[in-house]
């Protein structure tokens, strides 16, 4: 009797205790987990070349159901920075390489969120009163210079950031943006970024990055995006969440010639992952969650793949395939794809892009992934384009003054989307243009031109907004923020701006003076366009964080080019000599003046006696002589006293004179 | 009857010389844009720019203030006045033609003024030359009419015409300055104030002509150095048995005259200038007052102009100087050349002060030689000034070197400017030493025409004093 109740008890409280510590794991276990996932998304381009976009992300759970300050996944050094800046969002990027607007593409996540400015481009918002958000700017990008081997910590200058107000990402005035477009991006930059990794470069997908071919390539950028919801006073707390992307365009340098078809088109090169990047995956990273490496396959592509079927279908019905593209006639892929979504897409009902999803789960060292794609038809596609391609350029010659141009040019794709979404008569298109221009190019912004189609417009008809703060000598740089609304109909567009060049202290200069000065990128937005691709997928509790980014409506975005300004130079040569001299002849001006002034009668007239006595000299008689016949008066003798009273250094200013000329005659003749 | 007709005839002369400047002008300024002189550094500094001044109209026009960003540097008052001109466009015109008739008209007013001084200054002169008995000297050398040639030098000034038709706001800072001068010497001491106030607002520099100004007003214009009134007095008291009625009458007619220093028109010239002063700061204040009052009105115009901030070049030498000097060395160099401006000014002016206007164009040499931004406006003011004097400094020495020099540099400072900022082949010492050599000729000219001053002032008191000797003996 008394056994039963008590070996119940004893079974109810360790039930309960395991209950009670299930649901506590199952709170912290589930809900509130340091998570990672990599992918790799590869994507073959118009022109040749690849591009592989690596994913990584890492969340912590916010600091009040953490444990603490330890961390299990995520980079302790970014959870500081965090913490102690107050960040609530920051993007740190460096690039090298131009992202090529036109052919691989403006209108996809990856060109207006990863496609990024030359150099290092760095902007943060920040939770903190509003006096104290340059301090905290000073701060951080000393940490991050410290954290990733960069000379960030240029930024802290206010000369090189701005705060802005609506021109390039709404916020409530917490942001401040910079951008150092000299900044040389290499590997010791990666490193520090792959540090960051739970894995690092050890095993993963991030073991693919090869430093060799990875800098190889015609662009790469290593993107580091940090959301933190910690400081929020109301929302939802998520944590921070740290996104790392690397986005790279390679090129497969074979050099065995592909045969050329009958038709010109040459055919694309066959690749696969070990021949552009050297390696293969040789399985996951066992921390984390999620690893996939998914193949993107473009809208454009998709058609003339689709077209290239159905060639095929008449000439050879024994390729027909069920599946869309499973057996696809254009091209063979080496790996067999686990998963194949389509893009769900409203407004382009014509044809959508297809994603191929291998997971790298089940492969090992004794297993390599290697994913190859070999091309069986040349195909040629162009990729989806922004509706306006922009492009900047400065206009002028000479050191002194010059033209800042923006120029559109409609690239016609949009078109019929645009008159199919909206067609009225009033149809805009609207460009907001945030430019950043250094101190030393002094912007005229009553200067202002607008062309539209070749002909000039007045402003009020297309500038809807423009928020100016012009520049301040050596203490902040100009910004501009410009909404423009074109006719659909546009063409070509163009906007100038005239500018002064600055002259700067010698300090202010450089080492390399002469190779000029530049001028960050303009970012242009299209906010009426949104980029968002949507993926059909069979379970959405399992959603890959990238594909999510990718599902995100986010306005398009284009940089612009990095213009570079040559500035004059001084003489750097020659302080002493500019001082020296300079004081001499304010020593001429104070002496002889003060020399005439202080002259007497009486001891003029002394003087005067003294030199009689003496012979006058008979070069300055000739020379007074000289004059006074080029003068057409009638030459006098020096020795009267009311002509030569003049002050005694003139005799020496031309004495000096025929000395000096005697010598560059000297010199003239002797070389 | 036939010097009267003579002096029609010059009359007209001088009328057809200035219809002539101002037919030059208008055709310049219809082609101004070819012509490109509102880019050239010796014609538009920071400070006279008028393209500046349109950035800081367009930048109070979209709310903000106009010294915002480190463009417009100038006074409120002529951005509320010029401003409008600069936005206006008129259809088939060239841009800005509004602003350069401004000036244009300006540069007329400022002759005309100049003209009325130089009579007033030449009454005085020969009454002076009549109280000393030295009518000979005037006879013997034919007093030219120094009014005429001086406002004809002002107005047919390459200097003036580029400053006039290269849209520079110096033709008004100009006009303010001989207005002051004329105001003192016609003793209008609310004109002279008025005057007075405005060019120091305009352009801070002709702050330190309060000095002779007050000489001028105090004393009435240049006369020969007191002594030989005095001299003069004393022989004349000497040999009461006066054989010359006409003299005595002409002594007791104005017997305290010219050395008497009047307390009148000087307190009365005080009390307007603060009236001016109060009015004015009044004026800016309200246009300012949304932008930070006027403490940040004086520090982006008066501080932008003492300390040298602009380091893009012009025809003074502080730019290249403070481009190169170091940087703990700034400060003490900023107050070493600003302070010899200020050196000058005491011993100049206890020399010359029987000739306060004359005194008054040795202080505008001094200042536009060594201001921060000098531009060809401020020469063509001096040299227009120099042609006042042209009886006084007829014995100048240099007088030939001085003109091939200025022509020279004038030159030669467009071509090294050119090899340095638009070919690349010269550096920017070659445009610094055309600097220099206009530094130079701006001294010779300044120490010669004191010296040649002073030694007329000697001249007449030796001539006065053989008469003095002939007389007794």
């Amino acid at each position: 009797m008394a056994h039963l109740p008590r070996r119940t008890h004893s079974i109810l409280l360790i039930l309960s205790i395991q209950i009670c510590f299930s649901t506590i794991f199952a709170v912290f276990g589930s809900v509130f987990q340091e998570e990672f996932s990599e992918e790799l998304l590869l994507k073959p381009l118009p022109d040749r070349k690849v591009l592989a976009h690596f994913h990584f992300e890492t969340t912590a759970p916010p600091l009040s159901t953490s444990h603490g300050r330890h961390h299990h996944l995520f980079p302790k050094a970014i959870a500081q920075l965090v913490r102690k800046f107050h960040v609530k969002e920051m993007e740190l990027s460096f690039t090298q390489g131009r992202w090529n607007y036109d052919r691989w593409g403006g209108f996809d996540p990856i060109s207006s969120s990863n496609a990024k400015p030359p150099g290092v481009e760095l902007w943060a918002v920040f939770d903190v009163p509003k006096d104290q958000v340059d301090a905290s700017w000073k701060n951080l990008t000393h940490t991050l210079s410290g954290l990733f081997c960069a000379s960030i910590n240029f930024l802290e200058s206010s000369t090189t950031y701005s705060a802005h107000e609506w021109g390039f990402h709404p916020s409530s005035g917490g942001l401040r943006y910079g951008t150092l477009p000299r900044e040389a991006v290499c590997t010791e930059n990666l490193t520090p970024w792959l540090k960051l990794l739970p894995c690092r470069d050890k095993a993963g997908l991030s073991a693919l990055l090869d430093r060799p071919s990875i800098y190889r390539g015609f662009y790469h950028s290593q993107r580091l995006h940090l959301t933190s919801s910690e400081f929020h006073s109301s929302g939802v707390e998520s944590g921070i969440v740290l996104e790392q992307a690397l986005t790279v365009v390679l090129q497969h340098n074979s050099h065995k010639m592909s045969k050329t078809f009958s038709s010109e088109t040459k055919l694309q090169p066959s690749w696969s992952l070990s021949s552009i990047f050297g390696r293969k995956v040789t399985g996951r990273c066992v921390l984390a969650k999620t690893s996939n490496v998914y193949l993107q396959l473009e809208r454009g592509l998709v058609t003339e793949l689709e077209n290239l079927q159905k060639d095929n279908m008449i000439t050879g019905p024994d390729h027909v395939g069920s599946g869309g593209l499973k057996d696809n006639p254009g091209f063979e892929l080496s790996v067999r794809p686990e998963k194949i979504f389509n893009e769900v897409n409203s407004l382009h009902r014509k044809s959508s892009s297809v994603l191929y999803e291998y997971s790298i789960e089940r492969y090992s060292v004794f297993e390599p992934f290697d994913l190859g794609l070999t091309w069986k038809f040349p195909v040629v596609w162009s990729c989806p384009q922004a509706p306006l391609h922009s492009s900047r350029f400065l206009m002028g010659s000479g050191n002194q003054r010059g033209t800042i141009a923006i120029s559109f040019i409609s690239t016609g794709l949009e078109e019929g989307f645009l008159s199919a979404n909206i067609g009225e008569e009033s149809c805009k298109l609207q460009a907001d243009i945030f430019q950043v221009v250094p101190w030393y190019i002094k912007v005229y912004y009553h200067t202002l031109r607008v062309f539209v189609d070749g002909q000039p417009e007045a402003i009020t008809n297309v500038v809807e907004k423009m928020h100016v703060s012009p520049s301040e000598d050596k203490v902040s740089p100009g910004v501009m923020e410009l909404v423009l609304k074109f006719p659909c109909a546009v063409k070509s567009a163009a906007l100038t701006l005239e500018f002064d060049k600055g002259f700067l202290h010698i300090d202010e200069y450089p080492p390399d003076a002469n190779q000029g000065f530049d001028i960050p990128s303009a970012v242009i937005i299209f906010p009426n366009f949104q980029t968002s691709m949507h993926y059909l997928e069979d379970n959405s509790s399992n959603k890959s964080p990238m594909l999510s980014k990718f599902q995100e409506k986010s306005p398009v975005l284009s940089y612009t080019e990095v213009l570079l300004v040559p500035l004059t130079t001084p003489d750097f040569s020659m302080p002493y000599n500019v001082i020296t001299i300079t004081c001499t002849v304010f020593a001429l001006y104070f002496g002889s003046l003060l020399n005439v002034l202080r002259r007497r009668v009486g001891e003029e007239e002394r003087i005067l006696k003294n030199s009689a006595s003496k012979k006058a000299g008979r070069l300055p008689q000739l020379l007074s002589r000289l004059s006074a016949k080029l003068r057409g008066k009638e030459w006098e003798p020096p020795q009267s006293p009311s002509t030569s009273s003049s002050f005694i250094s003139s005799k020496l200013i031309l004495k000096v004179l025929i000395v000096a000329g005697v010598a560059v005659f000297w010199q003239y003749y002797s070389e | 009857m036939e010097g009267k007709e003579q002096s029609k005839k010059k009359e007209s002369w001088y009328w057809n010389w200035l219809i002539g400047s101002v037919a030059l002008r208008v055709i310049l300024v219809y082609f101004s844009n070819n012509l490109n002189l509102a880019s050239r550094p010796e014609i538009s500094t920071p400070l006279t720019s008028l393209r500046r001044l349109a950035e800081g109209y367009w930048l109070k026009q979209s709310s903000m203030s106009p010294y915002a960003g480190s463009m417009y540097h100038g006074s409120p008052l002529l951005l509320s006045l010029l401003g409008p001109l600069t936005a206006k466009r008129i259809e088939g015109q060239p841009d800005h033609i509004l602003c350069s008739l401004v000036f244009v008209i300006a540069d007329v007013v400022s002759a005309m003024f100049i003209r009325a001084t130089g009579r007033n200054l030449q009454i005085a002169y020969s009454q002076s030359l009549k109280f000393l008995d030295l009518v000979k000297l005037s006879e013997k050398s034919d007093i030219l009419p120094s009014g005429d040639i001086a406002a004809l030098v002002y107005l047919w000034n390459p200097f003036t015409i580029v400053a006039c038709v290269g849209l520079s706001t110096s033709p008004v800072e100009n006009l303010a300055i001989i207005l002051s001068l004329y105001g003192a010497c016609r003793r209008i001491a609310p004109l002279a104030a008025f005057g007075w106030v405005m060019a120091t607002h305009l352009s801070l520099y002709p702050v330190i002509l309060i000095i002779p100004m007050i000489l001028l007003l105090g004393y009435g214009p240049d006369t020969p150095p007191r002594k030989l009134f005095l001299q003069k007095k004393y022989v004349e008291v000497g040999d009461t048995p006066s054989n010359d009625r006409c003299l005595q009458e002409e002594a007791v007619d104005q017997p305290e005259l010219p050395y008497v220093f009047s307390w009148r028109p000087v307190i009365h010239f005080l009390f307007w200038t603060s009236l001016w002063l109060v009015y004015v700061l009044v004026l800016c204040g309200v246009s300012v007052k949304q932008y930070g009052g006027l403490w940040e009105l004086f520090k982006r115009t008066y501080g932008f102009m003492l300390t040298v901030q602009d380091l893009s070049p012009n025809m003074g030498v502080l730019w290249y100087f403070f481009a190169e000097v170091f940087d703990f060395f700034r400060n003490f160099f900023l107050i070493v050349f600003h302070g010899n401006i200020l050196f000058m000014i005491l011993p100049l002016a206890i020399r010359l002060k029987h000739r306060p206007f004359f005194l008054a164009f040795v202080y505008i040499v001094i200042s536009s030689m060594l201001k921060s931004y000098p531009s060809v406006g401020d020469s063509a003011l001096y040299l227009g000034l120099l042609g006042l004097f042209v009886n006084e400094l007829a014995d100048m020495k240099f007088s030939f070197f001085l003109f091939c020099g200025y022509i020279g540099v004038s030159l030669l400072s467009p071509v090294m400017h050119n090899l340095w900022i638009w070919r690349g082949t010269g550096n920017a010492n070659f445009y610094f030493a055309t600097a220099m050599a206009y530094a130079c000729l701006q001294i010779i000219l300044v120490v010669e025409s004191v010296s040649a001053m002073l030694n007329h002032d000697r001249k007449l008191r030796k001539l006065s004093a053989t008469k003095v000797l002939d007389g007794k003996t």
